[in-house]
């Protein structure tokens, strides 16, 4: 069976890849598909930490996945209808072009 | 009407006439003048009923009219004040009244009634003369009215001392008539030297006065009653003699005496509080005569005598009486010798008689005392009277000629009798009852009986104090009377004067009878030749008011050579010295010591009044409260400018302000000035620096705490 090691190295890659695209990207669309990665790399570790802890009987993992699924589909509904409305204001999708939260 | 009745309303009329002249007839001055003489002449008639009742009533002295009313409640007791008719006040009230009445209408001719109202006359100032078809004439006075009213109530406050039982009600009569003098001598207030003179009487009597109202209260204290017949009660007397008090080893009695005398030094003018009186003579003539012979000199006077029975019972406080007034009699003589205005010889010769006076009291014949204190009214009253005559018509010659002399002083005068001889005549019959002249005038007798008294006694002292005085007196009375009516004019205006109208000549007429007849009554009875023919009624009336009556003194011929030789003597000699005399350089007896008087003013300027002005001006005002009090205050106020003012720069304004107010703003500002590049508003930026710190708390947390 494949160690418990490997399945957080990937998460750890994954939520690491997600985060620098969400710092490197411009775009704001491709900064929220890195905010995605990195809820799926937390995903990844819930249910390897499920699935390798000492009762099997308890769902907490798979619900505790689930929920974030949940949340992490609306945060994108908002998040993309943040951006459309943006990109009529502004007429722009590059994060640092919008910068009215400035003082 | 009943006498005592009467006695309750003498005082009155002039009372009123001094209220209807002040509010309602003061700009017509006939009708004022009207008011004023009228009620003089009510109450010299009410006055002339009493005296004549009085006469007829036998042992008056013991029984006298007496009428009281309750005043004051004091607690259990009243305090009474009434009116009283015994001798001492019958024969005071005679002279009152006459000389009142005479001083009256000489007052109307005196301030030029019917004369027309001056050029350049002002309020406060002596009228200057009126141009009447082209030729200077006197002029009305101007405030004609307010002198009527200030004489009438002068007159009641004189009225108000004679008629009172009790020594309050004297005591108000007296202040009236200070007030009615510092009035009246201030009338012409416009002068300074006559405002001076004022302020100057009403302070040195005011003096006595202050002593005067310890003396009653000191007796109301004592007594619990302050009526004559209550004081002067045997028991009581007797009481108070006997009580020492801590004041010179004086008794009670002595002291009080002594005290009540202090206030007759001050209106009496006796020396050292006599200063007053030569100054006095700024204010108009009837007001000397009022002031120095009618009234208010004879006040303190008549109070002397009247507190006789207190004074007596004590030989210390008679001894002081006796020894100030002979002192006083010389003192005053011999300035008078050297003086130049007419009135001031008169004037000094006044405190001299009223040392003759106090000195009689002192020795205990206060029969003598008061004779001469009557003869002496009507005599200066006459000799005042004749000199306001006398300046009078030197005004009007100094207003004929253009020529301004002092028409006051006697070396511009000379040749006056045949200018105006009722003046003249007058004048001769008062100076020589003022110098004594022997057996015609009635100056000779009551000064004979002083003289006669005090040797009788045994004063040797005041016997030869009094007699050197008496010289004196009948010396510069005929150098008086020889510069100013006899030899030649020596002015232009004296040429020219003229002899005054009849309002001023009747009373020195009148008054010129009573200088010669009032003497007669007065004989004493052991006299040669004269004394059997008529008995000495002045001396058995008024000697009845006290319990005891005086015995007259044996007759002994030394006091009557003796009177009859300074009288003569000086009268003499004064004719011999100063009937060739034609100018003040000629005057031998011009000695700065005696024009100057002693330099008792200047004595008192450098003593008393200097002191009291450093006192009032440098003392309390410069240096107490300019320095010491407003100095504390000032300082005060500085230090408390001092310490808000430190604590504004030192503690307000950096700590207060800068550290924790400014400071907290700065560092607030400076938090944010710093933090401000952070907020760039893009949202990789802020997700940058959450990384950052989670990765930085979070390798605290891992490495340092859970290590």
């Amino acid at each position: 069976m494949v160690p418990l090691t490997w399945y957080v190295v990937l998460s750890a890659a994954l939520f690491s890849i997600g985060l620098f695209g969400v710092l490197s990207r411009r775009n704001a669309i491709a900064i929220l598909l890195g905010v995605e990665l990195m809820l799926n790399a937390v995903n990844v570790n819930l249910a390897a930490f499920w699935r390798y802890g000492s009762d099997l009987t308890k769902m907490t993992g798979q619900v505790f996945a689930i929920i974030v699924f949940a949340v992490a589909a609306a945060e994108v509904a908002v998040g993309l209808a943040l951006v459309i409305s943006v990109y009529r204001r502004h007429n722009t999708v590059i994060a640092d072009e919008i910068d009215l939260l400035k003082w | 009407m009943t006498t005592e009745t009467l006695l309750w309303l003498i005082p009155l009329p002039p009372l009123l006439a001094f209220f209807t002249i002040w509010l309602v007839t003061n700009r017509s001055k006939s009708l004022s003048h009207t008011v004023a003489v009228g009620a003089a002449l009510l109450s010299w008639a009410g006055s002339m009923l009493v005296f004549v009742r009085a006469l007829g009533v036998e042992h008056l002295g013991a029984h006298p009219f007496e009428s009281a009313v309750n005043w004051l409640p004091t607690g259990d007791a009243w305090l009474k004040i009434g009116v009283r008719l015994d001798p001492l006040t019958t024969v005071t009230l005679f002279f009152v009244a006459w000389t009142v009445l005479m001083i009256f209408l000489y007052s109307v001719g005196y301030h030029n009634y019917g004369q027309p109202p001056g050029d350049h006359d002002r309020p406060g100032l002596p009228p200057h003369g009126a141009t009447l078809a082209g030729r200077q004439v006197p002029s009305i006075e101007p405030m004609y009215s307010r002198f009527f009213a200030f004489i009438g109530l002068f007159a009641f406050g004189m009225y108000t001392l004679v008629v009172s039982d009790n020594l309050l009600t004297l005591f108000v009569g007296w202040e009236i008539m200070g007030l009615c003098s510092y009035l009246l001598i201030g009338f012409w207030y416009a002068k300074p030297s006559a405002r001076d003179a004022a302020v100057k009487a009403f302070m040195t009597t005011r003096i006595g006065d202050v002593f005067m109202l310890l003396g009653i209260a000191f007796i109301y204290s004592a007594t619990g009653s302050l009526s004559y017949g209550e004081i002067f009660r045997e028991e009581v007397l007797h009481t108070l003699a006997s009580v020492p008090t801590p004041i010179f080893g004086l008794s009670a009695a002595g002291l009080m005496g002594l005290l009540l005398f202090i206030g007759a030094v001050g209106k009496s003018a006796q020396f050292p509080l006599h200063v007053w009186l030569p100054d006095a003579m700024e204010g108009p003539t009837p007001v000397s005569a009022m002031i120095h012979a009618a009234t208010m000199v004879s006040a303190g006077v008549y109070m002397t005598i009247r507190i006789f029975p207190l004074l007596s019972l004590d030989a210390a406080t008679m001894s002081i009486v006796a020894f100030s007034g002979a002192f006083t009699a010389l003192f005053a003589a011999t300035i008078a010798v050297a003086q130049n205005d007419i009135k001031r010889v008169l004037a000094f010769s006044t405190i001299s008689q009223l040392g003759y006076m106090m000195a009689a009291l002192g020795i205990g014949a206060y029969v003598a005392a008061a004779f001469h204190l009557v003869t002496h009214a009507f005599f200066k009253a006459l000799l005042f009277l004749g000199s306001g005559s006398v300046i009078h018509g030197m005004e009007h010659g100094v207003l004929h000629t253009g020529d301004h002399v002092d028409p006051q002083d006697m070396f511009n005068m000379g040749g006056l009798r045949r200018r105006m001889p009722i003046t003249f005549w007058t004048f001769l019959i008062g100076g020589f009852a003022l110098s004594g002249f022997p057996l015609i005038t009635a100056g000779f007798w009551s000064k004979d009986e002083i003289l006669a008294d005090a040797f009788g006694h045994g004063h040797l002292a005041v016997f030869t104090t009094l007699a050197v005085a008496a010289f004196l007196t009948a010396f510069y009375t005929m150098r008086q009377i020889t510069l100013t009516f006899l030899g030649p004019a020596r002015t232009k205006a004296a040429e020219h004067a003229q002899e005054t109208k009849w309002t001023m000549t009747t009373p020195l007429v009148v008054l010129a009878a009573f200088a010669i007849g009032y003497g007669w009554v007065g004989i004493p009875e052991h006299f040669p030749v004269l004394g059997p023919l008529s008995a000495n009624w002045f001396h058995s009336f008024v000697g009845g008011t006290l319990a005891e009556h005086p015995e007259a003194v044996a007759f002994s011929v030394v006091p009557l050579l003796t009177s009859l030789a300074v009288a003569l003597g000086g009268l003499l000699i004064g004719w011999l010295v100063y009937r060739n005399v034609r100018t003040a350089e000629h005057d031998r007896l011009q000695i700065p010591l005696l024009k100057n008087k002693w330099y008792i003013d200047e004595i008192y300027q450098v003593v008393f009044i200097r002191p009291s002005f450093w006192l009032a001006e440098t003392l309390t005002s410069k240096w107490i409260d300019g320095a010491l009090i407003d100095g504390v205050l000032h300082g005060i106020g500085r230090l408390t400018g001092r310490l808000g003012h430190t604590l504004r720069n030192y503690i307000d304004k950096p700590v207060i302000n800068e550290f924790f107010g400014d400071g907290t703003a700065h560092v607030a500002q400076w938090f944010g000035r710093s933090l401000r590049p952070i907020q760039t508003g893009r949202v990789q930026n802020y997700m940058l620096l959450a990384l950052l710190i989670f990765m930085l708390v979070g390798s605290v947390v891992f490495y340092v705490l859970l290590a």
